[in-house]
C-alpha cells in the first residue's frame, strides 16, 4: 500500500468521503455525488446530487423515494469499472438484497472495498457474494456477536409450514422487512413446497412486482386488501413486521404471528416483537461468516461501520488485524435484518 | 430435556393464558413420570438444586470462550443461561443425545459438590442450543416465560378435574416429583393427605382507588389504615401444649419462615393471620429498605437479625383455632384479631385504625402521613367485607398517596435484561448541583415499548464515552434529554454522591422538548428531604 488509505476514504458526518474522487458512499445526508450499496432507506437516501447504483438499486430507490429522488442517475454493472478523479470505481454482488453491492475503490495502489450489507447465504433472489481481495475492508456487523449463528433457512420456514398444518385454519401473519425479506421468505416457502397463493400487505406489493419483472419466479401472489376474513383463514400473509403491532392486524382472528429477522436468535427480541413463531432468517453475514469474509479478503485493515462493532474489533485485534470502528450514526435502524 | 425444553419454549413465545394453559396440561397429560413431576416443579420454582450457581457456569463458558466476547454476549443477550446456551461450543460432529429431566434432576441432587460442573459441562456438550437453554434455565432458575406457580397449578388442576383450591390444600405436603398427586389426579391413587402442615390460603387483594369511587362510597361503611411499606405475609400458627409451630409465607405462597426466625420464633398462637412484614427501628417502624435487608435469605445470621429486627402488623384473622372465620364480615374478624393480639404482644401488634369522618378528611390526614417513609398511603376496607379469596370487587381499596416528580437529565444508559434484553433500558440520570449534574437515581420502567426504541436510539445516537457496558449520554445545557421522574419518597443516603436516595423512580414523561437546563436543582430535593420526620410513630401494640 503506497499511501495512508484514510487519504482515499474516510467517515465524516454525513458519511463515507472520499477526497479525490469527491464523492460519499451511503451518505446520510444529501451530498453532490453519492455511490449507493443497496436500496435500504438507512442506505439509500433522497436528495443527493448524481447517484451511482446498480440498475436493480436505481430502479428500487424510485419506487420507494418517488421520481426526481435524485439529480442524476448513472446504472453500474457488476463486474466494470469506470474511473473518477482517478479513483477507479466497480461494483460487485454483496448477496444481501437484489442489486445489492460491494463497492471498490483503487486509487495509487491502495484497494478498499466498502461492503455495504452483505451475506454469504445462498439466497435465489440475490446475486450471490463475490469475494473481492482488497487492502482495507469496510465492514457491517450487525450481527457481530459470537451469540449470532444463524441456522439454515429452509429449516426456520419449515417450522412456519408445520405450524400452518397443524392449525390449517388459522391465518399466519409474517412479518418480514419490505424490500428483499419478504420476497426471500417467499422463495424460501416455494422451495419447500408450498404452491397456495400468498397474500401481501400493501406495503410489500410494489418490491414484490419488481423482483417478478426482474425474472425471480415467485408463484400466485395476492394483495390481502379488500378479502373477506373468511378468505382469509388457513392462508400466509406477509407484512412489515411494524404492521404486527399496528390496527392493520386486527382484522385477522386469531393469527399465528411469526417473525423473519436474524434478530429472533434472541429470544426476549423475539418476545418483544410478540412473536410466536420467531424465524431466524437474515439476510447479514453470521458471526462466522464475518469472520470468513474478512480473513478471506485478505485485507490488513478493517474498519467496521455499524452493528456490533466492539466485539467484531476486539476479535481482529486478537487475530493482529489493525481494526477500528467507524462510529457512523445513522445506519441500522430499518428493521432490514 | 426435549420435551421439557419444547415445553418452556412454546410457553415463553405464547402471549395468551388459555394456550399456556392447554400446553401445560398437554404436557402433564402426555409426558410420564417423575418427568412431568419435576417439570412441574421447576415451573412452581419448587425444585432445589444447590449445587448449581451462576459463578460455576460463568467459570464453565469462560473455559471455552474469549472473555471479552463473552462479556459484550451477556451484555447484549441480558441473560447468563441463554448467552451461555448460544456461546457454548457446537459438540464437533459428536452425536446430539437427550437427557430426560428426571436424569437430570436425579443425577444432580445424588452428585457431590465437584461432581457437579463435569456433569453440566457433558450434557451442554451433548444438547442442541434449546436444549442447553433449558438445562440452565432449569439449573439457574428464573424461566421469564409468564408462567407463575399458580398458573401451572392451575393447569394442573384443570389435567386433574378439580378445583385449584383443592390442589394449594396439599400443595405444601407434597414433594417433586410428585408422583402421588399425579396418580391422584387420574384417579390412580388416593387424595394425598396434607397431615398436620400448615397451609397457605389464598389471600384478598385491593384494588387501586379512582376519583370516582368516592362518589360512590359511602365513608361510614368503611374502616381506614396505614398502608405499612413492608411485605404481605400469611402468618399459620398451630399450640402442642407449650410449643408454637409457625409458618410464614408470602403473598405469592412461599414460605419464607427460615428468612424470619426472629419473628417466627416470637409468635405464639394458634390460627392464621393476615398482615405486613416491618422492620423496626427501636419504636419506630423502619424505611421498606431496612426490609430489603431481610428479603431473599435462605439463612440470616444473629447480626442482621438484630440490626433489622422483624415485625408483624396484622390486619385481618382468617382462623382463630380451627374456626374458619373468613365469612365472617371485616368488622367481627377484626374484633377478634384484636383478642388475639391482646393475649400476644411482642413483635405481634394489630394496624391502628385510622379515625375520620369524611373522605376529605381522611385525604388531609393521608396528606399529613406523606412524608413518613414506611407509609405508603392509606388502605379503605368495606367493614362489611368477608375474606374473599383473590381480588374481588367493591370490597378493599388502596390510596397510594401521590408520587413526587422531577425533571431530571439523563446522564447514563446500560443495556437491560430479561423483557427489555438487548435495549439501552437502565437510565442514569441526574439534577443540576451549581453547574454540575449529580447522579440522583436510576430508573428501569415507566415508559412504553415504542419510547423505549426511542430511547434507545437517542442513547446510541448520542454517546459521548463508553465504560464497559455503560454509556456516558450527552448531557449538557443545551444538549442532552430530560426525564420526568416519579418518586415514591426520598431517604438521606451516604452511598450517592448527590447524599439522596430515591424510593421506585420511574419515569413519568420523556421530555423531548425541554431543555437540560431548565431541570431541576439539587436543592429542591434537600427541601423535600427536609421535611420529612425521621420515622413514623410505632403501632399501639
Amino acid at each position: 500500500m503506497a499511501i495512508r488509505p484514510e487519504t482515499l476514504l474516510h467517515p465524516r458526518p454525513e458519511g463515507l468521503y472520499c477526497p479525490p474522487g469527491d464523492f460519499h458512499i451511503d451518505p446520510m445526508r444529501p451530498v453532490a455525488r453519492a455511490l449507493v450499496t443497496h436500496a435500504h432507506s438507512d442506505h439509500a437516501r433522497a436528495g443527493h446530487g448524481h447517484v451511482l447504483a446498480t440498475r436493480e438499486t436505481l430502479d428500487i430507490m424510485r419506487i420507494r423515494l418517488g421520481e426526481g429522488f435524485c439529480g442524476s442517475e448513472q446504472a453500474m454493472p457488476f463486474g466494470e469499472s469506470l474511473t473518477h478523479g482517478g479513483v477507479r470505481i466497480s461494483f460487485h454482488p454483496a448477496g444481501h438484497v437484489l442489486g445489492s453491492a460491494q463497492i471498490t475503490l483503487e486509487w495509487q495502489g491502495c484497494r478498499i472495498v466498502v461492503s455495504g450489507d452483505y451475506k454469504r447465504r445462498p439466497d435465489p433472489t440475490a446475486e450471490a457474494f463475490s469475494l473481492q481481495p482488497c487492502d482495507v475492508f469496510v465492514t457491517e456487523a450487525t450481527f457481530g456477536l459470537p451469540v449470532f449463528r444463524h441456522p439454515d433457512a429452509r429449516d426456520e420456514a419449515g417450522r412456519l409450514l408445520a405450524s400452518l398444518a397443524r392449525f390449517p385454519e388459522r391465518t399466519h401473519l409474517v412479518g418480514a422487512y419490505s424490500l428483499g425479506k419478504a420476497q426471500r421468505m417467499i422463495r424460501l416457502l416455494r422451495d419447500c413446497g408450498h404452491d397456495a397463493p400468498i397474500l401481501l400487505h400493501g406495503a410489500l406489493e410494489k418490491v414484490t412486482q419488481y423482483y417478478e419483472a426482474r425474472g425471480i419466479l415467485l408463484g400466485p401472489i395476492e394483495p390481502v386488501a379488500g378479502r373477506k376474513s373468511r378468505d382469509l383463514s388457513g392462508r400466509i400473509v406477509l407484512c412489515p413486521p411494524s404492521a404486527l403491532a399496528d390496527r392493520w392486524s386486527r382484522r385477522f382472528p386469531d393469527p399465528v404471528t411469526a417473525v423473519a429477522s436474524g434478530w429472533m436468535r434472541i429470544r426476549a427480541r423475539a418476545r418483544q416483537r410478540g412473536a410466536e413463531i420467531p424465524m431466524v432468517i437474515s439476510d447479514h453475514a453470521d458471526w462466522t461468516e464475518l469472520q470468513e469474509t474478512i480473513l478471506e479478503t485478505g485485507a490488513g485493515e478493517i474498519w467496521v461501520t455499524h452493528g456490533q462493532e466492539d466485539a467484531l474489533v476486539h476479535w481482529c485485534q486478537q487475530r493482529g488485524l489493525a481494526a477500528r470502528p467507524l462510529r457512523l450514526v445513522g445506519y441500522g435502524d430499518e428493521e432490514a435484518a | 430435556m426435549n420435551r421439557f425444553a419444547a415445553l418452556i419454549e412454546a410457553l415463553a413465545f405464547e402471549p395468551r393464558r388459555l394456550a399456556k394453559l392447554t400446553l401445560m396440561e398437554e404436557h402433564f397429560r402426555t409426558v410420564p413420570d417423575p418427568d412431568r413431576g419435576y417439570c412441574l416443579a421447576a415451573l412452581c420454582g419448587a425444585l432445589d438444586l444447590p449445587a448449581a450457581k451462576p459463578a460455576m457456569l460463568r467459570q464453565l463458558i469462560s473455559e471455552r470462550t474469549d472473555p471479552v466476547l463473552f462479556a459484550l454476549s451477556y451484555d447484549y443477550v441480558g441473560d447468563l443461561s441463554e448467552t451461555i446456551a448460544l456461546l457454548w461450543p457446537a459438540p464437533a460432529g459428536g452425536p446430539i443425545r437427550d437427557s430426560a429431566i428426571g436424569a437430570v434432576v436425579e443425577t444432580l441432587q445424588k452428585a457431590s459438590r465437584r461432581e457437579v460442573a463435569g456433569l453440566v459441562a457433558g450434557w451442554l456438550d451433548t444438547l442442541d442450543e434449546r436444549g442447553r437453554w433449558a438445562l440452565l434455565k432449569l439449573m439457574t432458575g428464573g424461566f421469564r416465560i409468564g408462567v407463575s406457580a399458580s398458573l401451572a397449578k392451575l393447569a394442573l388442576a384443570r389435567f386433574g378435574g378439580v378445583e385449584a383450591a383443592a390442589i394449594e390444600e396439599i400443595w405444601h405436603g407434597l414433594e417433586p416429583p410428585y408422583a402421588g398427586l399425579f396418580a391422584w389426579l387420574e384417579g390412580r391413587g388416593p387424595r394425598p393427605d396434607p397431615g398436620q402442615a400448615l397451609t397457605f390460603r389464598s389471600p384478598m387483594l385491593a384494588h387501586p382507588i379512582e376519583d370516582e369511587d368516592f362518589g360512590r362510597l359511602d365513608p361510614r361503611e368503611f374502616s381506614a389504615e396505614w398502608k405499612w411499606d413492608g411485605i404481605r405475609v400469611q402468618a399459620a400458627g398451630r399450640l402442642r401444649g407449650n410449643a408454637a409451630e409457625i409458618r410464614l409465607f408470602s403473598r405469592s405462597g412461599d414460605d419464607i419462615t427460615a428468612a424470619f426466625p426472629d419473628l417466627a420464633g416470637a409468635l405464639h398462637f394458634d390460627g392464621v393471620i393476615d398482615g405486613e412484614l416491618v422492620v423496626m427501628d427501636g419504636k419506630a417502624v423502619a424505611p421498606f429498605s431496612s426490609v430489603q435487608q431481610r428479603l431473599n435469605r435462605k439463612t440470616v445470621s444473629a447480626r442482621l437479625m438484630a440490626e433489622f429486627p422483624a415485625q408483624l402488623i396484622a390486619y385481618d384473622c382468617l382462623f382463630a383455632g380451627e374456626e374458619d372465620l373468613r365469612s365472617l364480615t371485616l368488622a367481627e374478624r377484626r374484633d377478634r384479631l384484636d383478642a388475639l393480639v391482646a393475649a400476644h404482644g411482642g413483635r405481634l401488634c394489630a394496624s391502628p385504625p385510622i379515625d375520620f369522618d369524611s373522605w376529605e378528611d381522611l385525604a388531609r390526614q393521608r396528606a399529613q402521613s406523606a412524608e413518613h417513609p414506611a407509609i405508603e398511603g392509606v388502605m379503605l376496607k368495606r367493614l362489611a367485607s368477608p375474606y374473599l379469596a383473590g381480588r374481588p370487587k367493591g370490597h378493599w381499596y388502596k390510596w397510594k398517596r401521590d408520587p413526587g416528580l422531577v425533571d431530571c437529565v439523563l446522564m447514563y444508559a446500560q443495556r437491560g435484561h430479561g423483557k427489555r434484553s438487548s435495549y439501552y433500558s437502565d437510565f442514569t440520570f441526574g439534577v443540576w448541583d451549581g453547574d454540575r449534574l449529580v447522579p440522583v437515581g436510576k430508573a428501569y420502567f415507566g415508559f412504553s415499548d415504542a419510547e423505549l426504541v426511542e430511547l434507545d436510539r437517542f442513547v446510541r445516537q448520542n454517546t459521548t464515552n463508553r465504560f464497559g457496558p455503560v454509556r456516558e449520554v450527552v448531557h449538557e445545557a443545551r444538549t442532552g434529554l430530560v426525564l420526568e421522574i416519579a418518586f415514591e419518597g426520598l431517604q438521606a443516603s451516604t452511598r450517592h454522591k448527590s447524599g439522596i436516595a430515591m424510593r421506585f423512580p420511574r419515569i413519568h414523561r420523556i421530555r423531548w422538548d425541554k431543555p437540560p437546563a431548565e431541570a431541576d436543582h439539587l436543592t429542591t430535593l434537600q427541601v423535600t428531604l427536609a421535611r420529612a420526620p425521621a420515622h413514623p410513630a410505632v403501632p399501639d401494640a
